[in-house]
């Protein structure tokens, strides 16, 4: 364990004049589970991709299993699986011709045990005849990963595995991922959602290309050395300019409450109270909450892009 | 080249395409239809063509005038118009696609020795069509024109000698019949157009639906690629060839007179072409429509209209001949004529082979520079 598997050098992935990867460098050890989180248009995608061999980066280098990405591409493609964000199957073909198909172009010896094998994993068997087109959304992510496990891959990658995938089938997917780990494959995967990159060992936060925090989602929320306040009130909206204009703090709106970012040295419930009352601000509650991994994120997109004051 | 990734490819493809019945019934019904359409519809031989007749003299001579035409082939008598103003009427309303008028006195001027002209009403309209009947109108009067002279001359005691007789004798095509000169070139229009809008819609949709993605992380080259999606495409163009020389020979009689061996050569060679095609327009595209819609317009278009198919390319005037070398069917359907009609070895046509070879390459090289520009932009 913790011997390092990928390894990202001040990568660089440039579109004429967006940046899309903008000079990132990750160690990634064997047997993990790692996040690349951030909004779209962060250069997840382009990250992921680049680490397929699909781009060849602009400047910087990429390492799997200490081989080039570029110039070793050929070693290194029977040893990763990859699951593309749009992946759609042969839709007129079936479960297990699917998974056939890339067990041949893997030259997977013998594929038909791995691939029984997997449809159990993935619970996939009573469907296996069934015309990928007529899955379910869930199964169809599902038989992509089962089509992307069939050459035993070392390194899995992952884009955007649960966008557009109903909660059960999410949580269904999550447990096979677990179940992977187990087995000792590492999993790069990107995500738009918080959730799920709080379920992985290591996370990155990344934004306009760039890396903005690294680190354990534990270590991250320390690190950060911030609380919040969660107010909720029926007028968000004017207790936030409020906010702002009056006050140094940050401010997160989300739906129904307010979340104000304040230095962990500032957590006290009491002294917040009486400073909401000085500005004249009324709430129905409010309480201070340790962060979580969207509004250390948050928190820390606004200190980049300079909106804090 | 990796027997089993290429085998898995053509698999999936062979699947893909047995399992899209729409697909599956174009590559296969399209071209027998094709076949009977221009078979039986474009035809250029003109033959029962309508006569009306204007007899002004009704006399025996002009009776036996009018009889020279009718029992030519090429004549069917539809009408003898009674009044002057019906002949506009017959011709307004396509009664007749041509009148004969014959003057009052027609034989009288003609007994005395004086010329006698008679007048022939042709339908311009499709200017074509018009000439050839011109032509058998004159043929018909010199006839009639010879046998009278015969007879004349043979009462006055003298025998008639000919100056100078040109006989034809038509090669290759004895009958003068359209469809064997169309089939080689429909052969030539179903192979470029099927062949090259399905592997570039195959290789498009692979695109557009992102299954791309995986076959590019996967050890497949992209050689392999290109050689295994089109193998299917390949043999299907080869049996659609068969298909309609099969059908061609039981339908209208157009046999093979030379080598089959250097047809099937041919054939081959020209497929590479069309597959060719078919790879660099769907390097060029991203959608299956923009493919289909390219694809349609490069394969269609210049193969009926450049390729010589229908339009002889001798009587196009010099920049449209130069431009009618952008077609790879014109030289296929060289080879092919020469092949099926003339019976003639490979010294007839060893360049048209070496033509469609450049073409084949200079496409492949085309694509090939284009497609590693995009991985490079990627």
């Amino acid at each position: 364990m913790n011997s390092t598997i990928i390894e990202i050098a001040a990568l660089k992935k440039w579109f004429g004049d967006t940046k899309a990867v903008d000079g990132i460098t990750l160690q990634i050890s064997k047997g993990e589970m790692f996040g690349l989180v951030g909004p779209d248009g962060a250069g997840k995608t382009t990250t992921i991709r680049t680490l397929c061999g699909l781009m060849t980066p602009t400047e910087g280098t990429a390492r799997l299993f200490d081989l080039d990405v570029v110039t070793d591409k050929r070693k290194i493609q029977n040893r990763v699986g990859y699951l593309s964000q749009k992946f759609s199957l042969y839709g007129d073909l079936s479960i297990d011709e699917n998974i056939e198909f890339f067990a041949d172009v893997h030259g997977v010896p013998n594929y038909k045990k791995r691939r029984d094998l997997l449809l159990e994993f993935t619970r996939l068997t009573p469907f296996r005849d069934r015309a990928a087109e007529k899955l379910s959304g869930g199964m169809k992510q599902k038989l992509a990963l089962a089509c992307s496990l069939i050459h035993t891959p070392e390194i899995l990658f992952l884009d955007e595995p649960t966008t557009g995938v109903d909660p059960v089938s999410r949580r269904d997917f999550w447990k096979i991922l677990s179940d992977l780990l187990r087995q000792g494959i590492t999993i790069l995967m990107s995500t738009p959602y918080l959730d799920e990159a709080e379920r992985c060992s290591t996370v990155a936060l990344m934004h306009l290309g760039k890396i903005i925090a690294l680190g354990k989602p534990k270590e991250l929320k320390a690190r950060s050395g911030i609380n919040i306040v969660e107010l909720t009130a029926d007028s968000l909206r004017e207790i936030r300019e409020k906010i702002e204009q009056q006050t140094s703090y940050t401010v997160q709106l989300f739906g129904d409450r307010i979340n104000i970012v304040i230095p962990r040295a500032d957590a006290d419930e009491a002294s917040f109270a009486i400073k909401m009352k000085e500005l004249d601000i009324s709430y129905s509650s409010i309480r201070i909450i340790s962060p979580s991994l969207e509004n250390v994120f948050i928190y820390s997109v606004q200190q980049q892009s300079g909106a804090i004051k | 080249m990796n027997l089993r990734r290429l085998k898995a490819l053509s698999k999936k493809e062979f699947k893909h395409i047995l399992r899209d019945i729409r697909m599956l019934s174009i590559l296969l019904i399209f071209p027998v239809f094709l076949l009977i359409v221009f078979g039986y519809a474009v035809r250029f031989d003109v033959e029962n063509i309508n006569l009306a007749v204007k007899d002004n003299d009704k006399s025996q001579l002009s009776s036996d005038f009018i009889k020279s035409f009718i029992h030519s082939k090429y004549f069917s008598f539809t009408k003898l118009i009674e009044k002057d103003a019906d002949v506009k009427i017959v011709l307004d309303e396509k009664q007749a696609q041509c009148v004969l008028i014959i003057p009052a006195g027609f034989a009288r001027d003609f007994y005395s020795n004086k010329n006698v002209n008679v007048q022939f009403l042709l339908d311009g309209v499709d200017g074509n069509t018009a000439t050839v009947i011109y032509g058998y109108a004159q043929t018909a009067t010199a006839s009639f024109n010879n046998a009278l002279t015969e007879k004349n001359l043979l009462r006055a005691g003298i025998k008639q000698l000919k100056p100078l007789d040109v006989r034809p004798t038509l090669w290759f095509n004895p009958d003068l019949k359209t469809t064997r000169f169309l089939i080689p070139g429909l052969i030539g229009m179903i192979l470029i157009i099927s062949g090259v809008v399905s592997v570039s819609l195959s290789l498009v949709r692979e695109k557009e639906k992102g299954t791309i993605e995986q076959i590019n992380v996967s050890p497949i080259s992209s050689l392999e690629l290109l050689v295994g999606k089109s193998l299917p495409y390949f043999l299907l163009a080869l049996f659609d060839a068969a298909l309609i020389l099969v059908a061609g020979y039981y339908i209208f009689d157009v046999a093979v007179k030379g080598s089959m061996i250097l047809l099937i050569f041919s054939t081959v060679i020209f497929i590479a072409c069309a597959i060719a095609l078919g790879i660099f327009i769907s390097v060029l595209s991203n959608s299956q429509q923009v493919a289909f819609t390219v694809a349609t317009f490069t394969s269609l278009l210049p193969s009926v209209i450049l390729s010589g198919f229908i339009f002889p390319i001798e009587s196009m005037p010099l920049p449209i001949q130069i431009i009618s070398n952008i077609t790879p069917v014109k030289f296929y359907i060289v080879t092919l004529r020469a092949i099926m009609l003339r019976g003639a070895g490979l010294s007839a046509f060893w360049q048209q082979w070496v033509y469609m070879l450049l073409f084949t390459s200079t496409l492949l090289t085309l694509a090939a520079i284009r497609f590693t520009k995009q991985m490079k932009n990627n």
